[in-house]
């Protein structure tokens, strides 16, 4: 079949060709047609030298060629506009950003904001001290990761070195199931699962609401993430290496754990720090699992609020714009937009930087 | 490579003629730690289904084609999605209609015009940068921009843009990656035959790399049908009893609703929540199935 429909295609090019060129006839190719429109002086202009030529067949007929190429222009325009929006964004996120947290720090110093122990921006008496927040981010961070490293880095293990093709066709997909899980339900998991049926058994002085219980769920989530990325790392390590290590006596093990995950480093821990950057910015989850509570404390069973949570919750009740709580939450996002960016900056330079060329 | 050499000297000092056993010791342990990484490796099965059963558990209860034709109510037996479920399909559609074209035509303006030179790296780097931004980030974004200085306020439109910027750069990397794909040969016999740069892109390059774009494209949707963050900043409202009826309606969407339900105390409204999830995680399934039939429908009408 592939054969027959390549035929197809080059006969119907070939056709598209022989219409096109031999008479000349503008209109044919829809691209001329658009071309026409935009430009009809050009058209006007040439159409007489086609007349000239009348029916005697041309080989390379040019009537075309300059409204073509203005239309290439026009297109080539159009997406090069299609690339810039996309810069366009990142220019908007910075100045939304600034501008309204500029307009904060003129109520807050920034000192106040980035050393305060106290945040209480909804209240009647706000303190604006975002480190209550950072830790509460910091520590469901810290616990996410210390689910997503071993399992991820485990799972990519298995499913590079080990797997047989069958099991990993299982394996695969159903991690795949998990990344595409929306956050909320992931949410909605740790307040009606992770806690009462995993963690009270455990801990049972557990409240309702706690970082521990949200940590959790945001490490199950960000596992896919790790592990695929970890994978697709150990998976472009050449086999000549293992093949190397084998030769040398050593157990798939030793192959794996000091051959293959060495030479995959990089793309390894730029896995981790892509699930770390992508753990400080979750939100419902935390959201729903973590509580309201801003408060600086090491204790993982306690409730916390996060910078994602904060935002939510001013946003779920009534902020009044352009006042200092509504003000505050462009401060929160800056921060939290100037981490997250920071943590991707160096997963790329990682890559780029310590990445083994082989070959 | 440092890790090379300390394997080195590890295996020469563990040689079988030297200790022969050795070997017996260090294969134990690696059939053991093979077990391990497969036990671990299939929690994910186990979570997933811990996860479907729970939401099984207390959301099957309330399914019912009522849950699906009710509007918002106080009272959890009363209570329905379609306000939801039509602001989702409003707002979903509205931003695969504003992220496609866009999305599109950056990949193929990225792949096959752009020069190589110091604007295209900034663009690529900009677009891998943005596609690691929190979504909540994109809420606040689409706030200060739509929602306030274009004076849209909090309505479906606004919703709508927010959403198709953060999917933006998805469809933009998934998009290129397939357009990346298509063999050069295709390409170069196209300019042999005096087609021009758009004309070899619109009639030979697209359509070769459709269904690699159509993957990413229903995958970034199905990520935005399941984004809450963002829309509740930009204002999907808590509470609708109405169906949206525009671009400038108000509007409330499936995962709002969810976490509008899940936040109660009340465990009927709990359930409500869980009985909603399934209604999303039904829809996510469909779209995903969706995308690998349309993947295998085109990858059959086009060969080279």
């Amino acid at each position: 079949m592939p054969g027959s429909a390549n035929q197809d295609r080059q006969a119907s090019d070939l056709r598209e060709v022989a219409t096109r060129d031999p008479v000349g006839v503008l209109g044919t190719n829809p691209g001329d047609v658009i071309a026409g429109t935009l430009v009809p002086s050009i058209e006007q202009g040439i159409a007489p030298l086609t007349a000239l030529g009348g029916s005697a067949p041309v080989a390379f007929d040019l009537s075309g060629a300059a409204s073509r190429q203005m239309s290439e222009r026009i297109v080539g325009a159009v997406l090069w506009t299609c690339g810039a929006l996309s810069l366009l964004t990142t220019v908007g996120i910075i100045a939304v950003l600034i501008q309204q947290a500029l307009v904060f720090f003129a109520h807050v110093p920034v000192a106040d904001f980035l050393f305060g122990t106290t945040w209480t921006a909804l209240f009647k008496t706000p303190r604006y001290g975002v480190l209550p927040l950072v830790s509460g981010t910091l520590m469901v961070t810290v616990i996410a990761m210390s689910v997503a490293i071993p399992l991820g880095l485990m799972s990519a293990i298995y499913l590079s070195e080990y797997a047989p093709l069958r099991v990993r066709d299982i394996l695969k997909p159903s991690l795949e199931l998990l990344a595409g899980i929306p956050t909320i339900v992931y949410g909605f998991f740790a307040v009606t699962f992770i806690r009462p049926d995993v963690l009270k058994p455990i801990f049972p002085g557990i409240g309702p609401f706690s970082a521990l219980a949200a940590g959790i769920a945001v490490g199950i989530m960000t596992t896919p993430l790790v592990a695929s990325l970890s994978e697709d790392a150990m998976r472009a390590v050449p086999r000549s290496l293992r093949e190397g290590g084998y030769a040398l006596g050593a157990t798939k093990l030793e192959v794996s754990w000091q051959v293959v995950v060495p030479a995959a480093l990089s793309g390894i821990i730029a896995s981790f720090i892509l699930a770390m950057s992508r753990a400080i910015g979750e939100t419902m989850i935390v959201a729903l699992a973590a509580g309201s509570k801003p408060q600086l404390t090491a204790n993982p069973l306690e409730p916390m609020q996060t910078m994602t949570g904060f935002i939510v919750q001013a946003f779920s009740g009534d902020v009044v714009v352009g006042t200092p709580p509504y003000l505050s939450l462009f401060a929160v996002g800056l921060l939290l937009f100037v981490m997250t960016l920071t943590l991707n900056l160096i997963s790329h330079r990682v890559v780029a930087k310590f990445r083994e060329v082989y070959e | 490579m440092s890790s090379q050499t300390t394997f080195r000297s590890r295996a020469m000092a563990t040689s079988p003629i030297e200790q022969p056993s050795n070997l017996t010791r260090r294969k134990a342990r690696a059939s053991l730690v093979q077990w391990l990484l497969f036990v671990v490796t299939a929690l994910a099965i186990v979570i997933l289904a811990a996860l479907l059963w729970d939401i099984s558990a207390s959301g099957a209860r309330w399914l019912s084609l009522d849950l699906l034709t009710n509007t918002s109510s106080r009272k959890p037996e009363n209570a329905g999605l379609r306000p939801a479920l039509l602001g989702t399909l409003w707002v979903i559609g509205l931003t695969a209609l504003f992220a496609f074209p866009v999305g599109v035509g950056a990949a193929v303006y990225l792949e096959e015009y752009a020069p190589n030179n110091r604007w295209t790296r900034l663009l690529k780097t900009n677009i891998s940068n943005l596609a690691g931004i929190p979504s909540i980030v994109y809420g606040l974004l689409g706030l200060g921009v739509f929602v306030s200085l274009f004076a849209l306020g909090r309505t479906v439109i606004s919703g709508a843009l927010t959403m198709a910027l953060l999917i933006l750069p998805v469809i933009i990397i998934a998009s290129q990656e397939a357009i990346r794909a298509v063999p050069p040969s295709l390409r170069q016999a196209a300019f042999a035959l005096g087609a021009t740069r758009w004309q070899v892109a619109r009639d030979h390059v697209i359509p070769a790399a459709m269904p690699g774009i159509l993957t990413g494209i229903i995958l970034s949707i199905s990520r935005a049908m399941g984004e809450t963050a963002p829309l509740l900043v930009v204002g999907a409202a808590a509470y609708v009893t109405f169906n949206p009826t525009g671009l400038t309606s108000k509007y409330t969407v499936l995962p709002m609703q969810i976490y509008e339900w899940a936040r109660r105390p009340q465990q009927d409204f709990q359930d409500l929540a869980a009985a909603a999830i399934i209604v999303l995680l039904l829809l996510l399934l469909m779209l995903n199935a969706t995308a690998i039939y349309l993947r295998q429908r085109f990858a059959r009408n086009v060969k080279w």
